[in-house]
């Protein structure tokens, strides 16, 4: 079996991203979607931090301090761009504005429930950031992550173990064996995405039964 | 004539008191009023309740505030981050209190305190541990947590721009907190990196009305060497 890698990931949920959606990228693995939008589409990115419109980042030197992203990293403005206080791009966020918003994840569960802000050791400094008021806000909630933990355990579970970001707001997963849609009756796989992985096998290190549509 | 225009950071912070609270804008290094936080170690208010979004990066800024065992409690969303040193030796110490909030929350409980709302619904938290003990309720078949509205005593943004009535632009993402702290507060104090004459501020983009603000402090820019 063939994992995709970090970025075939990314290109996969970019795939899944229409023309002229606002979009809401966490940090780490849900950066890199904006390095695969399609050319032929236009999508607007939206950083909690009070932007939308955050291009690439910026050339080496031309880094602006009061320019930066969600990560704190340097950013740069497209043409079209806006600024905005935070309660206002929460507002965008926890009204419904936003489209999409894309996360990293340690657990979710069958029903779409996310953890994504706590280990729940003890002695782990807790820090959430926007990610419960973009799990409860945004239209759809993309989750990308690795299929498995290092121990080769499912992240995709019964009932998350973990401290929960959100409850029942994951409307997608993508990982590197396969894309599942989160519906009301349960996951329904969409796409294997691993190279030589069968339905079989999947299921097996799945911690939940998929639902599929056998291929006419 | 109205003049908000204090000479320095000090005169502009002299009256803080000890268990005040205070807001600091600011997301990350982005917006943070580093020579008033600079002039309130001087000043040497202790006790302090602070309202940011984090916990300080590296050795300057709100970190050094902390570092300098001003803090007792402090609000924010997220305080973990790599170069957070004087917060973690704090807070494991159990020196430090943390109230985390989820940043929309965070913003929206700032807003409501200067709007005048008294309490708001929000579904962000729901069903999680940080709204453990909190009041819900349905409303419309969705599921909403009762959060309360943060007042201070002062606020420190930074801001670009300001005229002598306290009107304030900012510049690019630096704006984060700054609007809504600054209507939150009784005494908010600005830190801007020029002052203007009165009328000079296009009145379509002035973004913080000068009655938000009280007090506004001239610091030349200082660029950050690489």
């Amino acid at each position: 079996m063939k994992k995709l890698d970090r970025h075939q990931i990314a290109a996969r949920v970019a795939r899944d991203i229409p023309n002229g959606a606002c979009v809401n990228l966490g940090i780490g693995l849900p950066t890199l979607v904006a390095n695969h939008i399609p050319k032929d589409r236009e999508i607007v990115l939206h950083s909690e931090n009070g932007i939308l419109g955050l291009g690439p980042k910026p050339a080496p030197g031309a880094e602006d301090e009061d320019l930066i992203d969600a990560g704190k990293n340097p950013a740069t403005a497209l043409p079209g761009a806006s600024y905005f206080h935070h309660a206002d791009s929460f507002a965008m966020i926890r009204g419904g504005h936003i489209d999409i918003c894309v996360l990293g994840a340690f657990q979710v569960s069958a029903a779409g429930d996310i953890a994504n802000w706590h280990t729940g050791e003890a002695d782990a400094i807790p820090a959430v950031g926007g990610a419960m008021d973009l799990a409860a806000g945004a239209k759809q909630v993309f989750v990308t992550m690795e299929h498995l933990t290092k121990k080769g355990e499912s992240k995709i579970v019964e009932r998350c173990t973990y401290p929960l970001t959100g409850v029942r707001c994951v409307t997608r997963i993508y990982t590197d064996l396969a894309v599942i849609e989160v519906r009301r009756d349960g996951l329904h796989l969409v796409e294997i995405v691993a190279e030589g992985l069968s339905l079989e096998e999947l299921q097996r290190l799945n911690g939940v039964p998929l639902k599929y549509r056998a291929a006419a | 004539m109205i003049n908000k225009l204090f000479d320095s950071a000090q005169a502009a912070l002299a009256d803080v008191a000890d268990g005040a609270t205070i807001m600091i804008g600011g997301f990350g290094n982005a917006g943070m009023p580093a020579a008033l936080i600079d002039a309130l170690i001087a000043q040497g208010a202790k006790d302090l309740t602070v309202v940011n979004n984090n916990a300080g990066n590296g050795d300057a800024g709100l970190a050094a505030l902390i570092g300098a065992n001003r803090v007792r409690k402090l609000l924010c969303s997220f305080p973990r981050q790599a170069d957070s040193w004087h917060f973690d030796r704090l807070y494991r110490a159990g020196k430090i209190e943390l109230e985390l909030v989820p940043q929309g929350t965070l913003a929206e409980r700032i807003r409501a305190a200067g709007a005048g709302i008294g309490a708001f619904f929000t579904p962000t938290a729901f069903g999680t541990r940080l709204a453990e003990g909190k009041e819900t309720r349905s409303i419309g078949g969705r599921d909403y947590v009762l959060e309360y509205p943060i007042y201070a005593d002062c606020a420190l943004i930074k801001a670009d721009r300001a005229d002598r009535w306290g009107n304030l632009v900012y510049r690019k993402t630096a704006r984060n907190f700054g609007p809504i702290m600054a209507a939150a507060a009784k005494c908010t104090v600005a830190q801007v990196r020029e002052t203007v004459e009165l009328g000079a501020l296009d009145p379509e983009a002035i973004v913080t009305p000068g009655l938000f603000v009280h007090r506004v402090v001239r610091v030349a820019a200082m660029r950050k060497a690489a």
